[in-house]
């Protein structure tokens, strides 16, 4: 156990390569309780998120769901996020925003005061009052679906429905952390025990295992999917992370968008690219990326031992003179300073890993 | 020839060593306890120090890499390196079930021997094993 934003979570319960495995061939269960769950109420929640996000979000229909970054007014990443449009059952609709754990705090207080620009949206912090668990892997949604009221293995990617698993309610989406199918379920703290329980059982004849942190980390990152801390932070934007796909840029306005557009029209100094390595040797984040002449052109920004690859991965930023971008590798020679020993790293494009779907 | 754990003396940081009389001198065999290989999981790499070089004992000799961090290896002995296991390194994973005898890492020309009595004989170290958990 570690403790992770203020959170006790566990690394592993058994084996990081084991977890991961298992979430690669059959599923895994991830308690992601301790990310932010912000939901926002009444008319002009749309207008209000729409200010704040990178993302478009007035034209966002009941049940979809967006990947989104939260920029200051440099374009430097508040965080990263995926913000909802959800219905009840009575109808009632709200807009949710999940949000790193880390970032909660810092998040809210950046939000507070634009509320207050639109009276009739109410913000409400329900991350105490639910959990989340997430079920990832391509065995998840068939073992799954059975167990939800609505038929949702219907649900696309980036879809989200309000439903009941034995007549509770719980918010299923169709989105995960991971670059395999699955889903993610927002339900009350009180319920959280149980739906974990139900979700092993169901699938322990196929393989099904509780993953930890450690694992989590390996499958994103294999799936090339950012950390905030490492290839978010309030000191680098959207486009040099790789993330102009989660920037509308046009015909709207958003906290950054100058910034962005500017970064955009200029092109950014630095980018993301992925890196892999021959040996055994992990390559962690901190290395310095050095060109031929042994000077330093960038930083690992994450870096792990790849499971499924069998192979060290890493993603780092680099000048971005050196990036072909249309193919993500690298115009010369790359190197890592690894604690002390040069080795080679061999640009490639991301994701390192897709599923088969 | 098949290493008792109960026969060998192991340092506070879980490094084992099994001494035996040689050529007038004593060589100490190094490598890590079950008990560290267990609490390691998932390791991926490790450097093996060079033949020759002096080791002392409390120091790093040594790194082993698991899939989320680096750990160091400490000499429980002062000496100098004869020999170093340079299949290990390949074949991490047989140090889960062998850890005593396929898992020695390194065997040193003891130099000098009072660093022997600082380490803990087995029931010594189970009990501190006992402790930590």
């Amino acid at each position: 156990m570690a403790s992770f934003a203020g959170f006790d979570m566990p690394i592993q319960y058994e084996s990081i390569v084991t977890e991961h495995h298992a979430c690669r061939t059959s599923a895994a269960l991830f308690d992601v309780s301790h990310m932010g769950r912000l939901r926002f109420d009444g008319e002009g929640s749309e207008q209000l998120l729409d200010h704040l996000l990178t993302r478009r979000v007035n034209d966002l229909p009941i049940g979809g769901i967006r990947y989104s970054l939260m920029c200051n007014e440099e374009g430097g990443v508040l965080d990263d996020v995926l913000v909802s449009h959800l219905e009840t059952p009575s109808q009632r609709r709200f807009h949710l925003l999940v949000v790193n754990a880390s970032n909660r705090e810092k998040i809210i207080q950046w939000i507070t005061p634009h509320v207050a620009d639109f009276p009739t949206v109410t913000m409400s912090d329900r991350t105490e009052l639910t959990a989340m668990i997430a079920i990832q892997g391509p065995k998840a949604v068939e073992v799954t679906s059975r167990l939800f009221k609505v038929n949702v293995e219907r649900l696309k990617r980036y879809r989200g429905v309000i439903t009941e698993q034995f007549k509770k309610p719980v918010i299923v989406t169709r989105t995960g952390y991971t670059g395999e199918d699955g889903f993610e379920l927002i339900v009350r703290a009180e319920e959280a025990t149980r739906v974990w329980e139900n979700l092993l059982l169901a699938g322990r004849a196929v393989g099904f295992k509780a993953a930890g942190l450690g694992a989590r980390d390996t499958l994103r990152l294999e799936a090339a999917m950012p950390l905030y801390g490492h290839e978010l932070s309030e000191q680098i934007n959207p486009i040099e992370a790789g993330l102009a796909f989660a920037c509308d840029l046009n015909d709207r306005n958003f906290i950054g968008d100058q910034a962005l557009r500017e970064i955009t029209t200029n092109g950014p100094s630095r980018i993301r690219v992925g890196l892999v390595f021959d040996g055994k040797r992990p390559v962690r984040e901190g290395c310095s990326v050095l060109d031929t002449d042994d000077k330093t052109v960038g930083y690992v920004t994450s870096g792990a031992p790849s499971p499924t690859l069998g192979r060290p991965i890493a993603m780092a930023m680099v000048e971005s003179r050196l990036i072909d971008f249309e193919s993500g590798t690298s115009k010369e020679e790359l190197r890592i300073d690894n604690r002390g020993t040069v080795q080679p790293a061999t640009t490639t494009a991301l994701p390192f890993y897709r599923a088969n779907r | 020839m098949s290493r008792s754990p109960s026969n060998l003396l192991y340092a506070k940081t879980h490094e084992w060593a099994d001494v035996s009389a040689e050529d007038g001198g004593k060589v100490a065999t190094i490598g890590i306890s079950a008990f560290a290989i267990q609490q390691l999981t998932d390791l991926v790499y490790m450097d093996l120090p060079s033949v020759g070089s002096k080791v002392s004992a409390g120091e790093e000799f040594g790194e082993v890499e698991s899939v989320k961090a680096v750990s160091p290896l400490y000499s429980p002995v002062d000496g100098e390196i004869i020999e170093v296991h340079g299949e290990l390194p390949e074949n991490l994973e047989s140090l889960k079930g062998d850890p005593y005898d396929f898992g020695w890492i390194m065997k040193v020309r003891l130099t000098d021997e009072s660093s022997l009595g600082k380490l803990l004989d087995h029931a010594a170290y189970e009990k501190q094993c006992s402790e930590e958990a």
